[in-house]
């Protein structure tokens, strides 16, 4: 049996085509991904991810215990409804999930993790709520939309209740407000501005509806894979695993490292891999030849073989790219075998790019 | 609803058949195919002068979200391939019994056309 969101019969009603996603009746497109991909770069699109999971911890000593399940330092969040990116590692260090943390009060954090991941991470988390009386709760009773692009904020505050217009208007990035049932974040997952709006699901077709006639038009899980693509960011199962420490997967930013005292699951790991040298790294690639570049095409270098973790036609440069591993000592030219042939590609920094404009 | 003209023949793998007055046949993939794909973005043919059997993979078409083989529908030589596709791909949304054909084909001496499907059959293997 698939599970539904509450926006199901929605999509349904809106011609989706709809794809099984980590057990889910999820939509890929409503047409065309590449159109629902261009208006989110250059107006407002709105995506349907009620299916992540949203966990709140609560009790006094939740910031110990997100310090010592989180590769990144949930004491630098200071502000009520900062939000944080970060890692859970297990004790080889391997990613477990990567997850959102928001800072709501000292007594009170709420994690949005992925639907792929969910029962994992709530095993794991269960295992060490006790120690530190964490009272976690599981928020399934929430929709979420995210509205994303650069008319996306404009055309969203239409619809927040009245009371949270203003503070939605100035919320600072990477920020989120409460009002009421209502939790409104600065946040996404494309490379553009926007919010990602949780509602009680019984308000969830309303609050669509209502962006739609705002003029945000809805986009499926294709789109939002190429937007996160050309954004730079990882997606757990194919950038990053439980087989890959943050190190190797360009997600050593998320490891908060200071103070040295903070004893993290997967430090002790970590350190011995750093100490003993990292042998492979994240990179972007760019394809030279023709053709498309797809997860787990092998990438021919001149220190070694790497692999391709994520690659499709980006929309916006109109070619190729993809996200690598690769040895940490590998250059810029590479090939990639695309169907037994070799294709020159290029190494490049990542993101490709960043709120509708081209970084490379 | 996919559209599925009359006089074409088909295969099960998605490849409509036309044949030209010459003898020589064009391929391309059917209606059902290019929504099935979604948005395409990348093809590729074989080279021309190939000779191919029946079943044999001769062409790739790629859209945003997947590769997938086109199949020669029977035994025959590549004769040439549609070059609009290399810088517009989307002809075969667009237009995928017209514009957005792939290749022409050279059927060989005596090739057998006895499984391609005609548009009733193939209607029915889509809608299984």
């Amino acid at each position: 049996m698939p599970k539904y969101t509450p926006l199901h019969e929605t999509h349904l009603s809106q011609g989706a085509a709809m794809v099984d996603f980590a057990g889910w009746h999820m939509p890929l497109h409503y047409g065309s991904q590449l159109q629902e991909h261009i208006q989110v770069r250059t107006g407002a699109g709105m995506f349907d991810v009620s299916h992540m999971t949203v966990v709140d911890l609560e009790g006094e000593r939740t910031a110990a215990f997100l310090q010592y399940l989180l590769t990144n330092d949930v004491a630098r969040l200071k502000q009520q409804g900062k939000a944080m990116y970060s890692c859970m590692l297990n004790e080889q260090g391997g990613v477990l999930d990567d997850l959102i943390v928001y800072y709501l009060s000292d007594s009170h954090y709420r994690l949005v993790v992925n639907s792929a991941t969910r029962d994992k991470d709530l095993d794991w988390l269960g295992m060490y709520t006790e120690e530190f009386s964490v009272r976690l709760t599981e928020q399934d009773q929430l929709a979420m939309i995210a509205v994303q692009g650069p008319q996306a904020i404009a055309s969203s505050l239409s619809v927040l209740p009245e009371q949270c217009r203003v503070v939605a208007s100035d919320l600072p990035r990477f920020c989120a407000i409460q009002y009421e049932q209502w939790f409104i974040a600065r946040t996404g997952y494309t490379g553009e501005d926007g919010f990602e709006i949780m509602i009680p699901a019984k308000q969830a077709a309303d609050v669509w509806s209502a962006l739609q006639a705002a003029g945000v038009s809805p986009a499926g899980l294709g789109a939002r894979d190429t937007l996160r693509l050309e954004a730079g960011m990882s997606l757990y199962g194919n950038d990053m695993d439980e087989k890959t420490t943050p190190l190797e997967s360009g997600l050593g930013w998320t490891v908060a490292w200071e103070p040295p005292g903070r004893n993290f699951i997967g430090r002790e790991a970590l350190e011995r891999n750093r100490a003993q040298g990292v042998t492979a790294k994240q990179v972007g690639l760019l394809l030279e030849g023709r053709g498309v570049l797809r997860a787990h095409q092998k990438v021919l270098t001149e220190a070694g073989e790497g692999v391709i973790t994520s690659g499709t036609f980006s929309p916006t440069l109109q070619r190729s790219i993809a996200l690598a591993r690769v040895p940490v000592d590998s250059g810029v030219e590479c090939e990639v075998e695309i169907r037994g042939k070799p294709v020159p590609a290029k190494v490049v920094k990542y993101p490709f790019v960043r709120n509708g404009k081209s970084l490379i | 609803m996919s559209n599925i003209p009359e006089e074409l023949k088909y295969t099960e793998t998605h490849e409509w058949i036309r044949s030209n007055s010459d003898g020589t046949l064009t391929v391309g993939i059917t209606d059902h195919a290019q929504q099935a794909l979604g948005d395409l973005v990348f093809v590729e043919v074989n080279a021309a002068g190939e000779t191919l059997s029946a079943g044999d993979a001769c062409a790739v078409v790629e859209s945003v979200k997947a590769a997938s083989d086109v199949y020669c529908p029977v035994a025959a030589e590549l004769l040439e391939s549609n070059g609009a596709l290399e810088d517009a791909p989307e002809l075969i949304n667009s237009d995928p019994y017209g514009d957005g054909w792939l290749f022409k084909i050279k059927p060989a001496d005596g090739a057998d056309t006895s499984s391609l499907l005609n548009a009733g059959a193939y209607a029915d293997s889509i809608a299984e």
